[in-house]
């Protein structure tokens, strides 16, 4: 539990952190919370040469509103999300979820722009931006470039973040006012990571779902939109077969892996009940 | 009198004596961060130890390559086996009677097993040292399941042992074999099977697991050339036994070995034994001439250092058709892993198992016990429980609820049918051990009353109902156990460590202005001895517990002790403290009646000092006493008050409970949810009710942790899966279930102040009302017994096993 040597960079912006990591090539890593990066370093799984930390980047932090899209700066932690007025009132199921992620030290640290970035499949924001279409952006030697979160995840630890690009900034538009959402997570106990997680965000229409996205978390080795589960349930009054048709279609896409929290069959079938759940939940907050 | 003199009442309440909800004064230092730990220990020119451990579960080790580690800045030296074999230390003895490689001697038995040794000048650079040493393994075959163990083709593990037949227990029936250990009359048990109305069989596993203190193992050696003395900080439970372990292996003298356990955050018997980290750290002190650290990580812990558990018992019991039982037969295999490294008194191989008759009155039993040996960690040792005691109360408490099952009767009415009577005591149990007190009706029928059990029932048998209607998906169990201990190791008939009778002692001295110091043999892990043991000697000689420094652990200063686990404190040391306390008394008691001009017979004692009897406004104070003590003793006596008492206990301590667990679970996802957890203690005597209350909460909460999910599991190539507190199961205060607690008092009878012991008791009781609650729950549904633990998963696939998920 020991980590190797490595050298620590703390630049003041982001063109010097795109300098930094360009100048010193693989053997450097961005650092944002450190919550999967450090753990990993101790175990000596992960062992950069140089770790160039982005806190002392100023511009990176942050919570604003541009029209009728939410922007938040990676850098911005899960405290300050759950602190924050504008995201309980226009994506409250940030908060929802927020609250689910480990426990209140590790939300102090941990960032967003950490948690969606990483690719790890366990992590609990990615599926959120999947429901919510959510946009990234991503600086780096050649510039700016946004990518839908929808496109950004490609393999557990595999992102479209190219060598020296930095994930500075999530672009949300902001779901319409009655939309109902909810973000169903199964645990074995607070700080650890889903066995099976879904988050549903819909709106309703004279009883019936209008419109409706699911995604799922840790039960591939990416997040995953589980479209079809949510064709399921659109237009219908989500009746016990629309919820049965979601969980089914939701189940086919699943694909976990077995390990101390159940056997891949046990997660997938949880997996399911997720939804079915995720979806009663955002149903009865939808107006 | 005027009105200052205080009332007999504010007498007593200025002691804190016995009774008294006195707060933790050990407390102080450690809510505000200072406690002084081993890590805490920084010596001049101290050096730093780090493993190299093995990936392999079963290996020959082909070679050793040390020399780029050795180029590493910083690193001094790598020790290995062969360095080890110059000092004969390649190899050391375990408490068990058994032998264990200190480092890896030509083979490797288990993960994470100790391989080689790297010694620098930080932590960091033992680190990089580690990770430069090379080591070429040939993988052999592996030998995970116990059952397979014994199986003529399974792959030979001791290599060292090969054509031993018999072992320190006995002899080896086959090379995988450690000892058989058997009790209690076969054919009598037999007999009675024979001719039963009712008989049941079940192989009930208590999966392996771990203690996990939050402070893992470490010591700080440093070996001085120049006097020939060795000093060793430590995390030892047992600061005493260790100092001999060394002296007998290391060849120092025992007078130049200094012990020190400073605070220890946590043991629950993972610092009873003797671990390779302490053995290398001594030698590099040795070799360097400097100071060696070793702080083990708590992967190495989890994974390394001393498993709990593992016993898988076939049980059977023997029952007339009214639910009389006639007879207990069980057979257990015990895992012990690579080694037999279980820290139990030496004559017991399987521990106290032979409490699994537990509190019922059976004529008749019989007892098997094989150690075997696998390729996992070493250990074996009591986790929160007197040796084997929870393994035995699970067993017998689990089989009493299949065998209420199997009559159609309800599983408290079964246990009040067979419970050993008030009158019976002393009860002699049919596997030999003498209970010395118990109100085992009184304390079930009260715990039924404060959880309206009748009502219980009645609101379960409803919810079933609807569970059949398809109306509801959760189930709902409640969870009955009745539990007797047998604690404080104890009598030195029957127990020694290494020879050593298990003792305790205490020595007090008292200075002029009426304070003192009481020294103990025992050692706290954070159980609050500072606390309580001030307060025994409070009420033994009214000198006020906050005038009394308790202090532990240094083998220098306090007398020899066998330590603190199998909860022995307060039955063994709390036993020394009182008689040590009484010989002060005895001695006060002349020097008052020397001051006072009377016959010491003609004095009694009243709360804080001696007054003449019948003539009340005669007294002298405790105080006043320990000032004349250095002053003016009566002639011919010398000055000064201490005493030392070493205490051999008559008999161990029988502590008993009442638990009751109700929960809910959804069968569709397995989730769980404790609604209501009531515990009955009957601890003898109390000294302290706070601090007994917080030894329920967190042996309770141990408890759910083991029932519910805490495991060391290993894959079939012997890799542990559970080697970190993300999937070993460790709770938090959101998953803790609020616990009642509640007691009724039986005093133990020879026991000088009438205390039992209590930190065990909620592991002991607490892990069979979890998983009878689950079983209870899935009862009806067709289920008879579902192992342990009893996560998510496994009761969704319980669930699914009975048919009942659509």
């Amino acid at each position: 539990m020991i980590p190797g040597p490595f050298d620590y960079h703390r630049p003041a912006s982001v063109s010097d952190a795109i300098k930094l990591l360009a100048d010193l090539g693989d053997e450097a890593r961005p650092l944002a919370g450190g919550h999967s990066l450090l753990p990993m370093m101790k175990l000596r799984l992960a062992t950069p040469a140089h770790l160039v930390d982005l806190h002392g980047i100023a511009g990176l932090k942050g919570i604003c509103r541009d029209g009728d899209r939410i922007v938040i700066g990676a850098m911005t932690t899960q405290a300050e999300l759950l602190a924050s007025a504008e995201i309980g009132t226009s994506l409250p199921i940030l908060h929802e979820t927020a609250l689910l992620i480990a426990d209140p030290q590790v939300r102090y640290r941990g960032t967003l722009g950490g948690n969606v970035a990483n690719g790890d499949p366990g992590n609990d924001m990615p599926a959120l931006m999947l429901a919510l279409d959510a946009a990234y952006r991503l600086e780096g030697p050649n510039g700016v470039r946004e990518v839908a979160a929808r496109e950004f995840y490609q393999g557990a630890y595999f992102t479209a973040l190219e060598p020296g690009e930095i994930l500075t900034g999530i672009s949300i538009a902001v779901p319409p006012a009655g939309h109902g959402y909810a973000y169903e997570k199964l645990k074995r106990k607070v700080g650890d990571y889903a066995t099976a997680a879904a988050a549903v965000v819909l709106t309703m229409a004279g009883g019936k779902v209008a419109s409706c996205t699911i995604a799922l978390t840790n039960l591939h080795e990416t997040p995953l939109l589980a479209t079809d589960a949510a064709n399921a349930v659109i237009g219908t009054t989500l009746d016990d077969a629309a919820l049965k048709a979601a969980a089914t279609a939701a189940r086919a896409i699943m694909q976990p892996a077995s390990d101390a929290r159940g056997p891949a069959e046990y997660r997938t079938h949880v997996g399911g009940i997720m939804v079915m759940r995720a979806l009663q939940r955002a149903a009865s907050r939808a107006s | 009198m005027n009105d200052m003199t205080p009332t007999r009442e504010q007498r007593e309440a200025a002691l804190e004596g016995m009774g008294c909800k006195r707060k933790r004064v050990e407390d102080i230092r450690f809510t505000q961060g200072k406690g002084n730990y081993v890590d805490d220990v920084k010596l001049p020119g101290m050096l730093h130890g780090d493993f190299v451990r093995s990936p392999h579960a079963h290996a020959r080790v082909k070679a050793i390559h040390t020399e780029e580690a050795l180029k590493v800045p910083g690193v001094l030296a790598v020790i290995t086996a062969e360095t080890l074999k110059t000092v004969n230390l390649a190899w050391m003895p375990t408490l068990a009677g058994d032998v264990q490689m200190v480092l890896a001697d030509g083979k490797v038995l288990f993960q994470n097993q100790e391989v080689a040794f790297v010694v620098a000048t930080d932590r960091y650079a033992a680190d990089d040292g580690v990770a430069k040493v090379v080591v070429e393994y040939e993988a052999l075959p592996v030998l995970v399941d116990p059952f397979k163990a014994m199986d003529a083709d399974a792959p030979v593990l001791r290599e060292d042992l090969a054509g031993k037949t018999s072992g320190a227990h006995g002899p080896r029936k086959h090379h995988n074999h450690v000892f058989e250990w058997a009790i209690g009359d076969k054919d009598l048990t037999d007999a009675a099977f024979a001719k039963a109305d009712v008989t049941i069989k079940e192989m009930i596993s208590y999966h392996r697991t771990h203690p996990s203190p939050l402070e893992t193992c470490q010591c700080v050696c440093s070996f001085d050339k120049i006097k020939g003395e060795l000093t060793i900080w430590g995390t030892f439970q047992a600061p005493h036994v260790i100092r001999t372990v060394v002296a007998l292996i290391a060849k120092i003298p025992e007078h130049k070995i200094h012990v020190i356990a400073p605070d220890i955050g946590g043991g629950f018997g993972n610092k009873v034994g003797a671990y390779p980290g302490y053995i290398c750290a001594a030698v590099a002190s040795i070799v360097t001439g400097k100071p060696v650290k070793w702080v083990e990580d708590r992967i190495e812990n989890l994974t390394a250092t001393s498993f709990a558990r593992d016993y898988h018992m076939t049980t059977e019991l023997a029952a007339t058709k009214e639910g009389k039982v006639t007879g207990l037969r069980v057979h257990v295999l015990a895992d012990h892993g690579a080694f037999d490294a279980c820290a139990d008194p030496s004559k017991w191989p399987a521990g106290f198992f032979n409490i699994v008759t537990g509190s019922y009155d059976f004529p008749v039993a019989h007892c098997v016990v094989d150690g075997i040996y696998t390729n996992k960690a070493p250990g074996g040792v009591a986790y929160r429980c007197s040796f084997r005691v929870t393994e035995a109360a699970y067993c017998i408490e689990r089989a009493m609820d299949i065998l209420a099952q199997k009559l159609g009767m309800d599983p408290a009415d079964l246990r009040l049918k067979n419970f050993v009577k008030t009158e019976q005591f002393p009860y002699h149990s049919a596997l030999g051990w003498e209970y010395d007190s118990g109100d085992y009706h009184t304390a079930m029928r009260k715990m039924m009353e404060a959880v309206d059990y009748a009502g219980l029932r009645k609101e379960q048998a409803e919810k079933r109902a609807a569970f059949k209607r398809g109306e509801t998906r959760d189930i709902m169990g409640i969870g009955v156990s009745f539990f007797t201990e047998i604690v404080g190791a104890g009598p030195s008939k029957n127990c020694d460590i290494l020879g050593i009778a298990m003792f305790d002692s205490c020595e007090i001295r008292l200075h002029p202005t009426g304070a003192g110091i009481a020294r103990v043999g025992s050692k706290s892990q954070g159980q609050g001895h500072e606390t309580t043991w001030a307060q025994i000697i409070a009420t033994e000689i009214g000198i006020p517990a906050d005038n009394i420094m308790v202090e532990e652990g240094n083998t220098d200063t306090a007398p020899y002790g066998l330590g603190t686990y199998g909860s022995r404190s307060t039955p063994v040391a709390g036993a020394a403290i009182a008689m040590a306390a009484r010989k002060i008394k005895a001695k006060a008691q002349m020097i008052a009646a020397y001051k006072l001009e009377v016959h010491e017979d003609d004095l009694e004692w009243d709360i804080d000092g001696f007054r003449v009897k019948g003539l009340p406004e005669k007294v002298m104070s405790m105080k006043d006493i320990c000032w004349a003590a250095y002053n003016s003793v009566p002639p011919g006596m010398e000055p000064g008050l201490e005493a030392v008492s070493y205490y051999d206990p008559p008999n161990m301590t029988y502590p008993f409970g009442a638990y009751l667990c109700v929960m809910d679970i959804d069968v569709d996802t397995g989730v769980y949810k404790v609604r209501r957890f009531y515990a009955l203690d009957d601890c003898g005597t109390r000294i302290n009710p706070m601090i007994i209350e917080g030894q329920i909460h967190g042996g309770l909460t141990e408890a759910f942790a083991i029932a519910m999910g805490q495991e060391i599991r290993y894959d079939a190539e012997g890799n542990v899966v559970t080697g970190s507190f993300m999937d070993f199961f460790m709770p938090t205060a959101v998953e803790t279930p609020h616990w009642e607690t509640d007691f009724t008092v039986t005093p133990s009878p020879h026991h000088p102040i009438g205390a039992k012991g209590v930190g065990e008791s909620p592991n002991v009781g607490g892990v069979p009302a979890f998983s009878n609650a689950v079983n209870d729950a899935f009862a009806f549904l067709g289920s008879t017994h579902i192992q342990m633990p009893h996560d998510f998963w496994r009761n969704w696939q319980a669930a699914k096993s009975l048919g009942v998920l659509a």
